[in-house]
């Protein structure tokens, strides 16, 4: 069965983030007064194959710990659908 | 040791400043060996040297894939038996990520790429890699990177001040540590750190670039020169892995 994780890779809470920085301040530029904070991640949208909801959840799991995210300065939080109810949500 | 240093100078996809390590080793008599990343050994190197570059593109994170190649499974062995090794720039941030070196380099704190000479203040360490520089002294290194902003928890970086880990660390002319003279807003302006045997240097700045009078100095030659005195001091890797 066919899963899609959405990966989101967020710069641990305190460390200084320019580029979310630098796009606050772009907004409050266009006068967007109400800006507090912006902080830049990543998504990563992955596709993948696993017998069920479980497995998928797992082996995205063990992604983030080995690869996707570095624990000295990120943390990861993902959303996982099947990808029949994903294209059903598209459409 | 009679015969000259070997060093293997690690070759990712992406690397840039391999050849500029080898003219330099090439320059004072060493043996130098290009070692590609698929390679799973390092041969019968004394020294290994992780170049700057752009390892892989710096997609995901700088470093995070090439910590997975092949040849880092060697290169993390070769460091765990005490051998030498250097991690300059993208080499630095390589060593981050595979653990071998703590903290991360993250993105500049002015987001622009930075290519200029940085004066450098010498720390006091007990590292072979520092031997031929004095402790306090001011010494001026090429930095060329976009991420060399060194974080690491609070808790870690004391513990690299109180070991005695810090190796360089950004300064004006002078040797004062300020704000102003750190060019990517390292934390407490560190610019190279050593493990605690001492036996691995990582660093953003780039000695090999500073290793002629032509091109403007050389401090960096005087810092790799101390593998020389370390390496007739130990045996060779080859004969410490017998």
């Amino acid at each position: 069965m066919r899963w899609q994780a959405d990966v989101h890779v967020r710069l641990r809470p305190g460390i200084a983030d320019p580029e979310g920085q630098t796009i606050a301040g772009g907004l409050q530029s266009l006068g967007f007064d109400d800006v507090v904070e912006v902080r830049a991640g990543k998504l990563l949208r992955l596709t993948l194959e696993a017998p069920d909801r479980a497995a998928a959840e797992a082996s995205v799991a063990e992604m983030c710990r080995r690869l996707l995210a570095n624990p000295v300065m990120e943390t990861a939080d993902w959303e996982i659908q099947a990808v029949e109810a994903a294209i059903e949500v598209g459409a | 040791m009679s015969r000259a240093p070997r060093i293997a100078v690690i070759v990712f996809p992406g690397t840039w400043s391999e050849r500029d390590f080898v003219h330099v080793a090439t320059l004072i008599g060493w043996e130098a060996r290009l070692v590609w990343h698929a390679e799973s050994d390092l041969g019968d190197a004394d020294a290994v040297v992780l170049p700057g570059g752009f390892a892989h593109g710096d997609h995901l994170r700088t470093g995070a894939i090439a910590r997975f190649s092949p040849v880092m499974r060697a290169v993390e062995a070769f460091a765990a038996a005490g051998g030498p090794v250097l991690g300059s720039c993208n080499g630095f941030q390589i060593l981050t990520e595979a653990g071998i070196l703590p903290g991360v380099l993250l993105r500049n704190d002015h987001l622009e790429f930075r290519c200029d000479w940085q004066p450098l203040r010498v720390e006091r360490t007990t590292s072979s890699w520092l031997a031929a520089l004095e402790p306090g002294e001011m010494i001026r290194l090429p930095i060329s990177h976009g991420e060399g902003r060194y974080y690491a928890a609070d808790e870690v970086l004391d513990q690299l001040e109180r070991d005695g880990l810090v190796a360089l660390r950004y300064a004006d002319e002078s040797g004062t540590v300020t704000p102003a003279a750190n060019p990517n807003g390292s934390l407490r302006s560190i610019a190279g750190i050593v493990n605690e045997r001492g036996n691995v240097l990582g660093l953003m700045p780039h000695p090999e670039r500073a290793s002629e009078g032509e091109v403007g100095g050389t401090d960096g030659l005087r810092l790799l020169r101390a593998l020389d005195g370390w390496l007739v001091a130990q045996p060779a890797a080859a004969e410490r892995r017998l």
